[in-house]
């Protein structure tokens, strides 16, 4: 690369239980970008780092706050209410302003929970703090492990999902991943707008399925990811980052497979997508 | 004011902790009830305006698409009972700590001192059920009257007085610090009566040491100088407790013990932990010369190996089995938690990359009477399985390797096994990473957690049998955000070189980290006055002693202190400097002005004679079993895939995050569906390299019942085969043995303590002999030598029983091989040779025998044979390995093919026969749990490689693997012995604890 070209860079946020951000941060720069930042939360309160300096927000998976007021609903109240030490400004601001810019954010399971509470997803009508959809305690009770098979809807205006051809294959690792919207009206318009980007279904990926184990955890419609009506906002509770080589698959000793793995797409996509519209 | 919140599902939603909580209620107390639901309460006791408090309700503590919050009004409706469950005061209340946090964060103001937040739950049930019943749901179900508190109301006096009433569960201590002095110049008889009161754990010989050091003139001197009496502080004498109990101090594993063996021969051994264990790393190391891989052994929290050139290896495993008796939860997240710590304070401090679990439980679905202390079962099971999920997962840390195993004598105490490995490069700031050291000057730091009273006594309690009187203070609950902030902080710390020395917090609390680190530079001097408490009212003795969680102890140098704190602060994580490291040559506490203890260093770490053990050795002969030969064994295989030691324990396994951190290779559970048990774990540490961290375990505590001899060569044994199965290298594996002994020491209370003694002698002579035979250098481990329970009348003691834990390399984790088989018209081999050994065996145990002929272990040609197979594997010539353990080879056979959903046509008249070929039968054929087997499958094409690189070991093709879905066995006459449907074979393996 010349010196004259600039750099995409990622940030992945950690800090209060995050726990996926080594792994994301891998997957960026396998998927394409220059350089993905590991940030404490405490850089940006701080001033050290501010979100303007990069292209790609990563809000990855983990417990933040332990789960203790339901998922990432601590998190949510910090990141409306934290103020940034040295600008006089709330993180929010520098949220806000990412999003603003037409910069893309992925949110993988905490993530996508902080998403959804925060109301960034689903989002209508730009308004980003109303939050019209929740994800709650999965169906069986129970934190499940399990890889699960994810059809994926080419429809869906998502940047990150772009060239999937039939479905993706991830784990799901979460307690409360069961997709809620607040009323059939909001449902309607998710379905309407195609933001249901990704659906548990069975490993033909033709039909949704409520049934578990498929479907983990119970997700009206089959819901597994959601986007914003931009496509530059996506929420999932399956780990791309978690399959990005042939070894991370469950079965990689018995079946032939790609060397590289299901997940990588999607940060190759946003890679693709900074290089050509934001740098 | 006191305000309360609570938190109700809407009704149309689903409540699915309700529902869990019905189905416990019908599967285990058969009572009817018809629906439950739940709800969060938040009791906040903080000055906060009406608005605030609505914007808390309405925000952070609600989740409105699903939720309703109300304030000071009951949300509580339609039901025929309540019971609310909260925490005793003091018991560490997490969520009540986040949620004082989100306020905090809303208000933009901090709490005051004395203000906080306090969480309880409420079930709400309905059915026919009488205040009894509700009481019995409670106490058996809902609440661990140990630590949590609760009250039941009916519909109608919660509608009298209009909800359940405010309760604030905040501790109400004096706030004075009291320092008793002692005085030992009494009898022995009082001398022990001082030790028991005060949960000391001191004989009456180290309470007459103490006593003759308080007669020293020169003592007395130079404490007349510091203003001390010559009578001990209360200070100074837990200090000594915790110092010198069983838990820290190992007297059993360091004293002189005079052993016997069956013959009448004597030997004097002078500690079996020099003798054996460290004697054995030496050797190993010796012989490996300049392929020694081990850097730091024994004397750090967890042993370190190298990985490669740029990373070294560290991992420690641990043992929390009295608080996981009385608190499973509580005491299992501890267990992990506290587990974590131990990498993490190895040399400048690890990454941690994984957690192991082994359990050992009694059936979870006993139906008799059980002692009253005793918590049944299944409440173990349930939240020991609960709190290693909280506590592994919420860290972050996959947990890849563990097991379950089943014993009735593990009523007695459950253990409970938890490992943690971390990674930590080579050279930190140009200094080797595994090394540290403290300068006189530094500062005694210490981060993390506050100090309370949890956790008191919890070294020397576990140093005694469990009994009615086990102490509650004993119990901790951890949690696991507060040491990942806390951690996420000294990682960054470590990289910038502000420390100088890091260790742990753990048992015995700030008494022995800082009197361990004391022992590094020769002295200290603390004051307590400026450790930070989570609630006024502690004694002195009480903060130097305390096992709060999350805290570790770090040396900082003077210079480095501001830019330590600061970034501590950015953090969020709470610092504080206790005091100063000297090279005074003593332990010198203070409170405030006061000096409270005033110890020799000298005296605390070698003050202490060796116990002296008697130890006899008389075999046990079992009744000879009668096993009824058969035509067909299919049954007796369904019987032996459906018990509790052989089933699947994918209900548990599932529930514990394994993939996390993205380095996962061979995970928990493989195969066609995602569903068979892989013997070992691959990982993958740095990502953008392909080699592997392999780990395995072994343990057969049943074997102990005929001779502990072969109990742990088995262990080693079973630990190295799992680690080789998957492709592990014999080139850069280490050992970790934990003990888990019941009492060894004779007394009235244990009449047969000599031959307990006599079983981890020889536990200890295979330990050496199997590990020097396979070049296995000990890096690590742990004893836990009071694994009874003794009420008075009744005594259970466990099994002795050792877990072995290997840690190694595998050059290019892309070779791993999994243990399901791969595709019909691959060739089946059995590695290893059958004997007539089903003593101890699953097998036996179905029909009611022990019997005599446990398996044993040749380790000369185990050790060729895994070398050759290794091998195989690096040349890629295995389809599949799986290991032959409890239920032997029908059991291993039947694995692999369901795991694979392929068949296997196999004959056993192609088995390899060791001994007396008169005792050559199917049954022994099948079920015999003879040591160091492989079954493996191999490709047609493969054969000639595979056969040419075993050559010269013993090896036999013993069948097929087939596109029918079907297990055939023939037996030694030609006829079928084994028929099944891979179906109707996962099935059994499955159902047993498919619900739990």
């Amino acid at each position: 690369m010349g010196y004259f070209m600039v750099k995409t860079r990622a940030i992945v946020i950690t800090g209060n239980g995050t726990n996926c951000e080594v792994e994301a941060a891998h997957a960026c720069r396998l998927g394409g970008f220059d350089e993905a930042v590991i940030a404490h939360i405490s850089d940006l309160l701080s001033g050290d780092l501010r979100l303007d300096d990069f292209h790609f927000l990563n809000l990855t998976g983990g417990f933040l706050d332990g789960d203790d007021l339901g998922s990432a609903k601590a998190q949510a109240n910090r990141f409306k209410y934290a103020r940034v030490d040295d600008l006089s400004e709330h993180l929010i601001d520098q949220l806000l302003r990412f999003i603003q810019a037409g910069k893309p954010i992925l949110g993988v399971c905490n993530g996508f929970q902080l998403m959804v509470k925060m109301g960034l997803l689903p989002a209508f009508d730009g308004n980003l703090l109303q939050q019209v959809a929740t994800l709650t305690f999965n169906d069986c009770g129970r934190f499940q492990d399990r890889w699960v098979y994810l059809k994926n809807n080419p429809a869906s205006p998502s940047i990150f999902t772009r060239g999937i051809d039939r479905g993706i294959y991830l784990p799901i690792r979460h307690g409360e991943g069961k997709f809620v919207a607040a009323s059939s009206e909001i449902m309607d318009r998710i379905e309407a707008n195609n933001l249901a980007v990704l659906r548990y279904s069975g490993p033909d990926y033709e039909e949704p399925t409520m049934a578990f184990p498929e479907n983990p955890n119970g997700s009206e419609h089959a819901i597994a990811a959601i986007c914003d009506e931009s496509g530059l906002l996506m929420g999932l509770m399956p780990h791309p980052e978690a399959f990005v080589h042939r070894t991370n698959h469950p079965r990689w000793t018995r079946e032939e497979l790609p060397e590289e793995g299901d997940g990588l797409i999607l940060f190759r996509n946003a890679a693709e997508y900074v290089r050509s519209k934001l740098v | 004011m006191t305000r309360r919140i609570e938190i109700a599902l809407r009704v149309q939603v689903r409540d699915p902790r309700g529902e869990r909580i019905k189905r416990e209620i019908e599967h285990f107390l058969h009572l009817p009830v018809e629906r439950v639901r739940t709800i969060d309460v938040y009791t906040v006791d903080a000055a906060l305006s009406d608005a605030e408090l609505q914007q808390a309700a309405a925000g952070p503590f609600c989740d409105q698409v699903i939720q309703e919050w109300h304030l000071d009004t009951p949300a509580a409706r339609d039901f025929d009972y309540l019971v609310e469950v909260g925490l005793r005061p003091g018991v560490t209340d997490n969520v009540g700590r986040t949620a004082r946090e989100a306020v905090e964060y809303l208000t933009g103001r901090p709490f005051q001192p004395g203000e906080g937040v306090y969480t309880s739950v409420q079930y709400l049930l309905s059915g026919k059920i009488t205040h009894a019943d509700v009481e019995r749901i409670t106490t058996g179900l809902l609440c661990n009257t140990l630590i949590q508190r609760y009250t039941i109301l009916d519909a109608a006096t919660f509608a009298a007085q209009r909800g359940v009433p405010v309760f604030v569960p905040k501790v109400l201590g004096e706030i004075k610090t009291e320092v008793r002095e002692i005085n030992l110049e009494v009898t022995d008889q009082e001398l022990m009566r001082i030790s028991k009161d005060g949960v000391l754990a001191l004989t009456l010989e180290e309470m007459q040491i103490i006593q003759a050091h308080f007669r020293d003139v020169q003592v007395l001197a130079a404490r007349q100088k510091m203003g001390l009496g010559p009578r001990p502080t209360d200070v100074e004498l837990e200090a000594l407790a915790q110092t010198w109990s069983e838990h820290c101090k190992h007297k059993i594993f360091a004293g002189t013990v005079q052993y016997e063996d069956e013959e009448g021969n004597r030997q004097e051994i002078k500690s079996l932990f020099k003798s054996f264990i460290q004697r054995t790393t030496k050797d190993v190391r010796e012989k490996l010369g300049d392929r020694d891989f081990c850097l730091s052994v024994f004397k750090d929290n967890a042993g370190v190996i190298r990985f490669n050139d740029d990373w070294s290896l560290v991992f420690k495993v641990e043992t929390h089995n009295s608080p996981s008796a009385l608190d499973p939860y509580g005491g299992a997240l501890t267990g992990i938690v506290g587990v974590n710590r131990d990498p993490f304070g190895t040399g400048q401090g690890a990454k941690l990359i994984f957690n192991t679990d082994v359990f050992c439980f009694a059936d979870p679905f006993y139906d008799k009477p059980l002692p009253s202390r005793l918590l049944h079962p299944r409440r173990i099971y349930e939240g020991v399985v609960e709190g290693v999920e909280h506590g592994g997962n919420k860290s972050g840390i996959p947990t890849v390797n563990g097991s379950l195993v089943f014993d009735g004598r593990f009523a007695g105490k459950p253990l409970v096994f938890c490992g943690t490995a971390g990674i930590m490069p080579a050279t930190i700031n140009g200094k080797p990473s595994h090394e540290k050291h403290i300068e006189p000057g530094d500062l005694i730091v210490m981060a993390g957690g506050r100090i309370g009273k949890d956790g008191i006594h919890g070294a020397t309690f576990s140093s005694e049998e469990l009994n009615e009187n086990s102490p509650v203070s004993a119990v901790q609950i951890g949690d696991p955000i507060t040491q990942k902030r806390m951690f996420d902080f000294l990682i960054r710390a470590r990289d910038k070189g502000l420390y100088n020395f890091i260790t742990d917090n753990g048992a015995g609390g700030l008494s022995s980290s800082i009197g361990e680190m004391s022992g590094e530079c020769g002295g200290c001097r603390m004051d307590l006055a400026k450790a930070p408490l989570k609630y006024a009212g502690l004694n002195p003795w009480e903060i130097l002693i305390s096992e709060a969680q999350e805290r570790m102890s770090l040396a900082v140098p003077p210079a480095k202190i501001d830019e330590f704190t600061e970034m501590a602060r950015r953090f969020g994580v709470e610092v504080s400097v206790l005091g100063e490291f000297t090279d005074s040559g003593y332990f010198h506490i203070l409170h405030g002005e006061r000096t409270v203890a005033y110890l020799p260093v000298a005296f605390m770490h070698e003050g202490l004679p060796p116990m002296q053990l008697p130890a006899k050795w008389v075999p046990p002969r079992h009744e000879e079993p009668r096993v009824v030969i058969q035509n067909d064994y299919t049954a007796d295989l369904k019987q032996l895939l459906a018990s509790l030691n052989v089933c699947s324990k994918e209900s548990v396994v599932r529930r514990y995050d394994h993939e996390v951190q993205g380095g996962s290779v061979v995970k928990p559970f493989t195969g066609a569906a995602n569903d068979g048990p892989s013997d070992a774990a691959v990982v993958r540490p740095v990502l953008d390299s392909f080699e592997g961290v392999v780990v395995a375990h072994g343990i057969c505590p049943r074997y102990s019942d005929i001779d502990t001899y072969h109990m742990t060569a088995n262990a080693v044994d079973e630990a190295l085969r799992n680690y080789v199965a998957v492709g592990g290298s014999l080139d850069l594996v280490a050992g970790l043995d934990n003990f888990c002994w019941c009492d060894p020491v004779l007394s009235e209370k244990t009449p047969d303590g000599d031959y307990k003694m006599a079983q981890l002698v020889r536990s200890n002579q295979a330990l050496y002999d199997v590990c020097m035979a396979y070049n296995l250098p000990l890096i690590s481990g742990k004893d836990s030598m009071k694994n009874d329970f003794y009420d008075g009348s009744v005594k259970i003691s466990i099994p002795p029983t050792l877990l072995f834990s290997v840690i190694g390399r595998i050059e290019d984790a892309r070779k791993a091989v999994t243990m399901d088989v791969k595709r019909p018209g691959d060739i089946v081999y059995l590695l290893g040779k059958t004997g007539n050994e089903l003593g101890a065996s699953e097998y036996l145990a179905l029909k009611g025998f022990v019997g005599n002929r446990v398996p044993q272990v040749d380790t000369a040609k185990a050790y060729k044979r895994y070398r050759a197979y290794h091998e195989a594997v690096m040349a890629g010539l295995v389809a599949s390995c799986h290991d032959l353990s409890d239920g032997g080879l029908a059991v291993a056979a039947a694995e692999s093919a369901f795991a694979g959903a392929c068949g296997m046509n196999l004959d056993l008249t192609r088995v390899l026969w060791t001994g007396d070929d008169g005792e050559r039968n199917d049954v022994t054929l099948l079920f015999a749990e003879s040591a160091s087997r492989h079954l493996v499958t191999v490709r047609p094409e493969n054969r000639g490689a595979f056969e040419a690189a075993m050559g010269g070991n013993c090896f036999a093709s013993i069948g097929v693997v087939t596109a029918e879905p079907v297990l055939t066995i023939t037996g030694i006459d030609g006829g079928t012995v084994v028929r099944a449907g891979l179906a109707e074979l996962k099935e059994a393996w499955q159902r047993t604890l498919k619900d739990l």
